[in-house]
């Protein structure tokens, strides 16, 4: 039942900026993830939110209240560590009991929480155990439940599941997003730089690179329609293709034309001012398609990956600097060495100014 | 298990580990060994043959004359040169100091006063004379004989109580374990604050904690005792009490207590004290919940090497305790004894190992805390 909203927020450590002014709204029961290369502050982001460091300039509110210089204990939030951060010689009962216990509550209250949060997360089994007597899967739900006990109006995860190996991976994250759905009025936010976790699991999603927000929208919009080339690289798997191409005005619809290719028409709105300038191009690689003959790109095909349900092409495109990928459903019967033209429906094609920034979709 | 060591490998370990333990355990044993034979065994052989039964020239008395009996006019006196005491096989006795192995077990031979003796290989001897026994002591018989191992206590009995152990050993763990325990208290929290909490002139400290360390003891003792005397005589607290050992052990001992458990604090994860932190902890919490408990094994070994020096400390006890009766600490004790009965070996095997008993236990029993490992679990690793 909180809001958080960020205004300005800067942090620096000594001469090193780190954050360097981010606006951010988080609407109460939203859950929020921060993606982002790594070193682009998204975890210093969350400490700060946290309480866990000190803010440089900016105003934080968490439920309309400025928390600047409120104690990360009093500010209603939870937090979940990557490393877990058990208290290594408490029981797991008493792990999750530490911060009712230093706020005093009473022993039936500390018992009836931490008995629910363990049926919540199966752990009624090990509440006597110490954590060196569990398994990394079964120390991440502790931590969970621990942060659960508090019953914190903003819950924070800083990677939680970046230790866990794929297959409980999967299960953990699913885990995560049932109690968000159980847990609906609580505000979640969630550091991760597996974009999966951030696809699956987000409401929205903020792209954070280099101190500053580049993007921040639902895992669809994020997809769909990025805002500059560092979002449409970063969101997708494998990234987005690019090359260069020239703006030519075509019977007064926008066209580009790539090095050696087909002028093609675009849909986005590109100002009239604009013909003649260089632009980048982006296509996904599951959006393009084989072309009869010359498409929008053309080149020879480098290597061909077959996974079984994909086949993915690598295409040496003139005038683009890494080759280009395309992924082909099931098995492609395309030979290493063939000269291919590939093309996309004109709705596919992403078209991004000198400076990165995408042109505005009609 | 690192990778490819072979079977002979294992072997060559177990074989060095088995040599090293003899070599470190064997001169204890011997020091226990030896406190525990009576005197006369101590001075003739080594401890390696206590449990050996040894060949030895005794001398005993015969039973005094008035235990006589007469039998058909010959007087007869009857016992056993072991008197009850041990058991042990006499190989040959003699009758005369010079020549104590003159006779075989068994034999009889003639006494020098008159009448006859004869000594069998139990101890039991029978002195028989034509003539009345007469005269106030037993005659004296000399015999080798062979004696099974004995121990005893006497020697511990004899310096706990007259050479001044006991009150010695009292002393010196009155000096020693609030000498120990101070510092462990003071330096905990401060290496906590050196390690964990952010405030103006920390780096300083630090570095002035790791100065301190290579400050030699003998420079600082006599102005460190002027100082205290200066404040004493100000305070009107006599100068040389056990509140001024504690003082000057805590301070020589604090900035090796206070780096070591510094840079062990600094190493507990980062992640578990900012998870306290969120949970509502304040840093004394922390110190005292999460810190303190998983510092156990540094607090431990610092406090074992903090009692081994302040108990085998002879220098600072001497200069700040002095060398009254009623404060001398063990070390001085044994000083002493080595001057004034150097040749008295159970007397000084005795009080070394009780010297040594209490490093002992201290080593014993907190050496499982020297073995980390209360730390797996916390954070993946």
């Amino acid at each position: 039942m909180a809001e958080v909203n960020l205004s300005g927020i800067t942090k620096s450590f000594g001469a090193v900026n780190v954050i360097k002014g981010v606006d951010l709204d988080i609407r109460s029961g939203e859950f929020v993830v921060f993606v982002g290369p790594s070193g682009c502050g998204k975890s210093t982001l969350l400490r700060l939110i946290a309480g866990l460091e000190d803010i440089t300039s900016g105003t934080m509110k968490i439920d309309g209240e400025v928390v600047n210089d409120v104690a990360p204990s009093r500010r209603g939030i939870a937090m979940v560590f990557q490393s877990y951060a058990l208290y290594p010689h408490m029981t797991v009962y008493n792990n999750m009991a530490f911060g009712m216990k230093l706020a005093r509550a009473s022993k039936e209250e500390i018992d009836k929480r931490v008995r629910s949060a363990a049926e919540i997360l199966q752990l009624v089994p090990y509440l006597e155990r110490l954590p060196k007597a569990l398994s990394g899967g079964q120390r991440q739900p502790v931590a969970i439940g621990r942060a659960i006990v508090r019953n914190p109006k903003v819950f924070l995860f800083d990677e939680p599941l970046s230790n866990l190996d794929a297959a409980l991976r999967v299960a953990t994250r699913i885990e995560i997003a049932k109690l968000h759905e159980d847990m609906s009025a609580t505000t979640m936010i969630y550091v991760t730089h597996d974009q999966v976790e951030a696809m699956t699991l987000a409401d929205r999603i903020v792209v954070l690179n280099a101190g500053l927000i580049e993007q921040v929208g639902s895992p669809m919009e994020l997809y769909h329609r990025p805002a500059n080339l560092f979002v449409a690289r970063f969101i997708g798997s494998p990234a987005m293709n690019i090359l260069p191409v020239t703006i030519e005005g075509v019977n007064g619809e926008a066209h580009v034309r790539a090095e050696g290719g087909e002028a093609v028409r675009v849909t986005t709105r590109i100002p009239a001012g604009s013909k003649g300038r260089p632009a980048t191009l982006g296509v996904r690689p599951e959006d393009l398609t084989l072309a009869t003959g010359h498409g929008i790109l053309n080149g020879k095909v480098m290597l061909v990956e077959k996974l079984g349900e994909v086949s993915m092409l690598y295409i040496d495109v003139p005038g683009a600097k890494e080759p280009v990928v395309a992924k082909f459903a099931g098995e492609a019967s395309i030979e290493r060495g063939a000269d291919i033209g590939l093309t996309t429906a004109t709705g596919n094609l992403h078209v991004f100014d000198e400076n990165g920034v995408s042109f505005p979709r009609a | 298990m690192i990778a490819g060591r072979s079977k002979s490998g294992n072997a060559f370990v177990h074989l060095a580990v088995l040599v090293l333990v003899v070599v470190w355990t064997a001169p204890t044993a011997g020091l226990l060994i030896s406190s525990l034979r009576a005197k006369d065994l101590l001075s003739v052989s080594g401890w390696w043959t206590a449990l050996t039964a040894t060949e030895q020239s005794q001398v005993g008395r015969a039973a005094l004359p008035e235990t006589q009996v007469e039998k058909n006019g010959r007087y007869f006196i009857r016992g056993n040169v072991f008197e009850g005491e041990t058991t042990g096989t006499v190989n040959a006795f003699g009758v005369k100091i010079g020549d104590p192995s003159a006779f075989k077990a068994g034999e009889t031979a003639d006494l020098p006063g008159g009448g006859t003796i004869k000594v069998n290989a139990d101890g039991s001897y029978e002195i028989a004379s034509e003539t009345q026994f007469e005269g106030a002591r037993g005659q004296r018989i000399f015999y080798i004989a062979k004696l099974p191992p004995k121990f005893t206590l006497a020697n511990y009995k004899e310096v706990l109580s007259t050479a001044g152990i006991g009150q010695s050993f009292v002393n010196s763990l009155t000096v020693t374990i609030p000498a120990t325990i101070i510092p462990v208290l003071i330096a905990a929290y401060a290496a906590y604050a050196l390690a964990w909490m952010k405030f103006p002139g920390r780096a300083l400290i630090l570095s002035l904690v790791v100065g301190l360390l290579v400050v030699p003891l003998q420079m600082s003792l006599i102005p460190l005792l002027r100082l205290y005397n200066d404040v004493g005589l100000f305070l009107g607290v006599p100068a040389k009490t056990y509140l001024g050992i504690w003082l000057a052990h805590t301070g020589f001992g604090l900035p090796l207590a206070i780096y070591l458990l510094r840079n062990y604090m600094a190493g507990l994860p980062r992640e578990v004290m900012e998870s306290a932190r969120v949970d509502g902890a304040s840093d004394f919490d922390i110190f005292v919940k999460i810190v303190l408990p998983l510092s156990l094994p540094a607090l431990a070994s610092f406090a074992i090497f903090q009692f081994l020096w302040v108990w085998n400390d002879l220098l600072v006890a001497l200069v700040f305790l002095g060398a009254q009766n009623d404060q001398l600490v063990l070390t001085g004790r044994l000083v002493n004894l080595l001057g004034s009965r150097g040749g008295n070996w159970e007397i000084l095997t005795a009080s070394a190992f009780i010297t040594i008993i209490v490093p002992l236990v201290v080593f014993l029993s907190l050496q499982r805390f020297l073995v980390r490992g209360l730390l797996a679990g916390s954070v993946k690793g």
